[in-house]
């Protein structure tokens, strides 16, 4: 079943992803892979990120693809200009791709090559709109293309955003450029969470919340000051500096957070960040 | 000196419905030169604007629209005409209309696109607030630019990345620029115009027209 079954049949839909490695050796991101057969709907395909230059997405997706898994590709504008973004994205078509996470992308100064010149020639939004005219058979500027992809097309909304209701009605802009799931940003807090969706129920499109494995306290400490919209509560980081085995604990976190996201969402989207190894258990402990 | 290019008259129309008293601003600096936002420029536009309807409640040609305590003190000197009209129109460059937006609460209109030169960034002094990109989209996010408010020149609002104070999180010490625009349509009640979806930058619109590029002085030589 793909993901566009998964989520139209109405299950609580699980999805993950693999950061593709800095180089060529493929062997472990694969592994990673493997372990994630049988028990995630989808597989997030990172492109490039947090800007860093590496293996890029869409050869993985095919490597998946060709294993029998479920890939989705993520596409940021931020290496990639319009002509470009449309070609890899007829390349994505012919070898078998078929979701496609559209994002804006990181700043480039945030990666390894800070030096870079940051594209953002489309955005998130555009790059749906782009998408769609592609399924209808034209490039972006209406010259007929000869064979037309097909996509399952999601993008990202950030519930912790500052302030929310700007993401609200990006969010708005996203779905009606043409985005049929979303995946957000980390989750920890509950209750505004809680809220965020019945902001955005009328939508009616699926959400699959955000878990990033907590890895210790300091990890957590670190998000809350640096990374945007992401705010892990002072118990979940007590937790977590209390812990005797760090990975049981988080893994009770995350478990939890997914058993309390279930009847708020559609799904969840688990981020282990280098804890590939630990997904199958949160699924387990989670009973998923 | 900072060219610019009076707008299609629909286009400028377009951007005033449901605002029927209107109070023009023009620019005795660079949009005097390149003849879009001088005196004649003006008189013409309060015709144009009378024409099709409008009240032009005053208007006024200051010497450089991108100074902003210049701009300050002349509308409180024309308090009375200003407070009367709906919104103001501002015929210079995306610099002079966002020093305008920065010292007035009213909606602030721009009549031009502002085209490349390079050269100098106007008397507003602190950062690049104008990228000559000859479509000017001021109108629809409050009179601040997000081509250069926001580190990712993002046309269809914030990204995630709007940290909890409000910044950007590619640079801690810059504001969010779709968080200020946010903001200032929240406060002009115009926040619908955030749901716009804007199309791609067309980026030929940031050459000079052919003919153009032949001197760098073509302006001022135009002006004769």
């Amino acid at each position: 079943m793909g993901l566009q079954e998964s989520l139209a049949s109405g299950k609580f839909v699980v999805t993950s992803e693999i950061g593709p490695p800095k180089g060529t050796n493929i062997k472990e991101m694969l592994h990673d892979a493997e372990l994630l057969r049988g028990r995630v709907d989808g597989i997030n395909v990172t492109d490039l990120q947090s800007s860093v230059m590496r293996l890029g997405s869409l050869a993985v997706c095919h490597l998946l693809k060709e294993k029998g898994l479920e890939p989705i590709f993520q596409v940021t504008c931020r290496d990639r200009n319009r002509l470009a973004l449309q070609a890899d994205l007829l390349s994505a078509s012919v070898l078998g791709i078929k979701n496609v996470l559209a994002l804006t992308g990181d700043y480039a100064s945030l990666g390894d090559h800070p030096q870079a010149k940051p594209v953002f020639d489309l955005d998130s939004v555009s790059l749906i709109g782009v998408i769609k005219k592609l399924e209808a058979g034209t490039d972006m500027v209406g010259n007929a293309l000869s064979g037309a992809p097909k996509f399952f097309v999601g993008a990202v909304v950030n519930p912790g955003g500052n302030p929310v209701e700007a993401q609200i009605i990006k969010m708005e802009k996203k779905l009606r450029a043409g985005a049929t799931f979303f995946q957000t940003q980390a989750i920890y807090d509950i209750g505004a969470f809680e809220k965020f969706m019945n902001r955005v129920a009328p939508f009616k499109v699926p959400v699959l919340a955000g878990i990033i494995l907590l890895k210790s306290a300091g990890m957590a400490r670190f998000m809350n000051k640096n990374v945007a919209g992401v705010s892990v509560p002072e118990p979940l980081i007590q937790k977590m500096a209390k812990a005797e085995d760090r990975v049981k604990t988080s893994i009770e976190i995350a478990a939890d957070l997914i058993k309390e996201l279930k009847g708020l969402c559609q799904g969840v989207h688990i981020m282990p960040i280098g804890w590939e190894s630990k997904v199958p258990a949160v699924l387990e402990a989670a009973k998923l | 000196m900072i060219l610019s290019q009076q707008k299609p008259l629909e286009e400028i129309v377009r951007s005033l419905e449901g605002e029927k008293n209107i109070f023009i601003l023009g620019c005795g600096g660079c949009a005097e030169s390149s003849g879009t936002g001088g005196k004649p420029q003006v008189l013409e536009m309060k015709g144009g604007m009378e024409k099709v309807g409008k009240k032009v409640t005053g208007y006024s040609v200051v010497d450089f629209l991108c100074q902003k305590a210049l701009v300050q003190s002349r509308l409180r000197g024309k308090a009375k005409e200003v407070k009367e009209a709906d919104s103001l129109l501002v015929m210079t460059c995306g610099v002079g209309v966002q020093a305008v937006a920065a010292v007035s609460d009213k909606i602030t209109h721009p009549a031009c696109n502002t085209i490349p030169l390079g050269g100098m960034r106007g008397e507003w002094k602190g950062s690049e607030r104008c990228k000559e990109c000859g479509d000017c989209v001021l109108d629809l996010t409050g009179g601040i630019c997000p081509l250069t408010a926001c580190s990712k020149y993002l046309l269809n609002g914030a990204c995630g990345g709007t940290t909890k104070e409000g910044k950007c999180e590619v640079d801690q010490e810059m504001e969010c620029g779709w968080r200020l625009i946010y903001e200032r349509l929240e406060k002009l009640g115009q926040l619908e115009k955030l749901r716009q979806i804007y199309e791609p930058k067309d980026h030929s619109k940031m050459m000079p027209p052919k003919g153009l590029r032949l001197t760098e002085r073509w302006a001022l030589e135009q002006g004769k």
